[in-house]
């Protein structure tokens, strides 16, 4: 109870701020003014869903830090983020010309112009953009966090064979991956060497997705690049590991008739493909559409200027918030159970079935 | 899907494909290994101990059975004991009697015997001491009788007028 009145607390403060905008009467001379609001919070949503060049916690405010731009454009380009000024200026590199233009860079002239296509597309060149993102640097803040809790709990083992409280709150999820992740879809013969992996994927994307959850706009499992590597990443490792009998259900189908067998096959093939990438739009789909409808609701406390609506979009909000504590561990779970039920099929020996 | 093609980014993957494979081996061999050598060890002390509980309980359970065994043979063997005695007290009663019996039977008859034989000897003294005092009484009586001429005389005539001289 005392939790949940601190969330409420929590919420207000996170509102506070901008709490003015309720106050707005709707009459007809503002209507234009309420659309161009709606614009601005579609435009808010984007914003705090997309990946950013600098460090910035709170955009309207500038609280933040920039991160350093690193490109490959006929040689390497090491800038701070900072030269752009938040997208409104050019940055110069070694003689050459950048732009932000719609969260990507494009080399530019001098003045900065970009050029359109057809279809609204800049004609301008891309540089291979390898920046320390705001994704990158949570990704890497989260993996030194992670790394020092889990090795913490790991060095806390001691003679009693009793771990600390944070191994005390942890070893149940360990094993929980352990015994009801692994061993059920991969196997008792074969589960030990994919552990770490497992691991490391399970707690990786929980991590993140709270991260996500919190109001600092950090969320990266919501971008696809990211659900993207870690899909390829479990995609590979099902291709090294798979044994003969993975390829033969793919290929030639035991126990089915021959013209299944050639039917099946190319069916078997594309799943081979499709399974890392469900696995990819799985939590890409559902971080972001969690995210979306939280910020949805947050922002119609602003839209209505009724204080009986405020209260039961917050309640709303307070509650679908608690939905998604659960879904950040639902989709680490799902993400985890998929990756060690396709590593089970690439193990499978031929008399498993 | 344009706005998602859009979005990604190459370098966000190239950096948390390395950020991500660092942390895997990083954890692997700094965590995961010795968390999960640890939690095996301790399953297995936990079930090495259920098991020794387990075989302890059986030893307790075999004891108690022995023990049991141990009791109903020793109540066995003291009620044969003392069967035993029953027995052997009953018999030597039983003979005690019949021997008692006996002896008695010849205390019986041999005080019989005396007092047969003390009787006879009791009746001839009797006898005896009669014919003495008989004698004593008859002298006494002679005595007294003749001891008057006049009674000489009568007895005499007496005995002459008896005795018919023919």
């Amino acid at each position: 109870m005392g939790k949940n009145i601190l969330s409420v607390l929590l919420f207000a403060l996170f509102l506070a701020p901008n709490l003015s905008f309720g106050s707005d009467e709707v009459t007809t001379e503002n209507i234009d003014a309420k659309a161009q609001k709606n614009k601005e919070h579609k435009e808010y949503i984007n914003h705090h869903l997309q990946d950013s060049y600098d460090f910035t916690i709170w955009h309207e405010y500038g609280i933040g830090f920039p991160l350093p731009i690193i490109l490959i454009d006929e040689g390497f380009h090491i800038f701070s983020s900072s030269n752009f000024h938040h997208g409104e200026t050019v940055a110069e590199s070694n003689g050459k010309f950048y732009k932000v233009y719609h969260n990507k860079i494009y080399r530019t002239d001098a003045e900065g112009t970009i050029t359109l296509d057809d279809h609204h597309h800049p004609t301008q060149v891309k540089p291979l953009d390898l920046s320390i993102t705001k994704n990158v640097f949570t990704i890497l803040i989260f993996s030194i966090f992670i790394f020092l809790l889990f090795r913490s709990f790991a060095r806390s083992y001691g003679e009693n064979q009793i771990p600390n409280k944070i191994g005390r709150f942890m070893e149940p999820l360990v094993i929980f991956v352990r015994d009801e992740i692994a061993i059920p879809n991969i196997g008792e013969k074969h589960y030990k060497k994919f552990m770490s992996y497992l691991l490391t994927v399970f707690f990786f994307i929980w991590f993140l997705n709270l991260a996500g959850m919190t109001p600092l706009g950090i969320g990266v499992t919501n971008n696809i690049a990211v659900t993207f590597t870690l899909a390829i990443i479990t995609f590979l490792i099902t291709l090294f590991t798979s044994r003969k009998a993975y390829w033969g259900h793919i290929f030639w189908m035991p126990g089915v008739p021959v013209p299944m067998k050639i039917v099946l096959a190319p069916i078997e093939l594309l799943g081979v493909f499709i399974k890392p990438f469900a696995l990819m739009i799985r939590l890409f789909a559902n971080m972001t559409a969690g995210h979306v409808v939280m910020m949805s609701l947050i922002a119609l406390l602003y839209i209505f200027p009724n204080w009986f609506a405020k209260g039961a979009f917050l309640s709303l909000t307070l509650f679908l918030s608690i939905l998604e504590l659960l879904v950040a561990f639902l989709q680490a779970y799902i993400f985890t159970m998929l990756t060690a039920l396709y590593f089970g099929g690439a193990v499978a020996e031929h008399d498993d079935h | 899907m344009e706005k998602i093609l859009n979005d990604f980014s190459v370098g966000l993957v190239f950096w948390q494909a390395i950020l991500f494979v660092a942390l895997l081996l990083l954890l692997r061999k700094y965590a995961w290994k010795p968390i999960l050598t640890s939690v095996i060890n301790r399953e297995e002390a936990i079930k090495e101990g259920l098991e020794s509980a387990e075989k302890a309980k059986e030893q307790m359970r075999q004891l108690k059975e022995d023990n049991k065994a141990l009791l109903a043979e020793a109540r066995m063997e003291r009620d044969s004991i003392i069967k035993d005695a029953r027995e052997a007290k009953d018999k030597m009663i039983a003979e005690a009697k019949e021997k008692a019996q006996e002896e008695g039977a010849k205390m019986i008859e041999n005080a019989k015997s005396v007092i047969r034989s003390e009787r006879t000897a009791a009746v001839n003294e009797l006898k005896s001491q009669v014919a003495g005092l008989s004698i004593q009484i008859a002298e006494k009586v002679l005595k007294s009788e003749v001891s008057s001429d006049a009674k000489q005389q009568e007895i005499i005539s007496s005995a002459m007028q008896n005795a018919n001289l023919n």
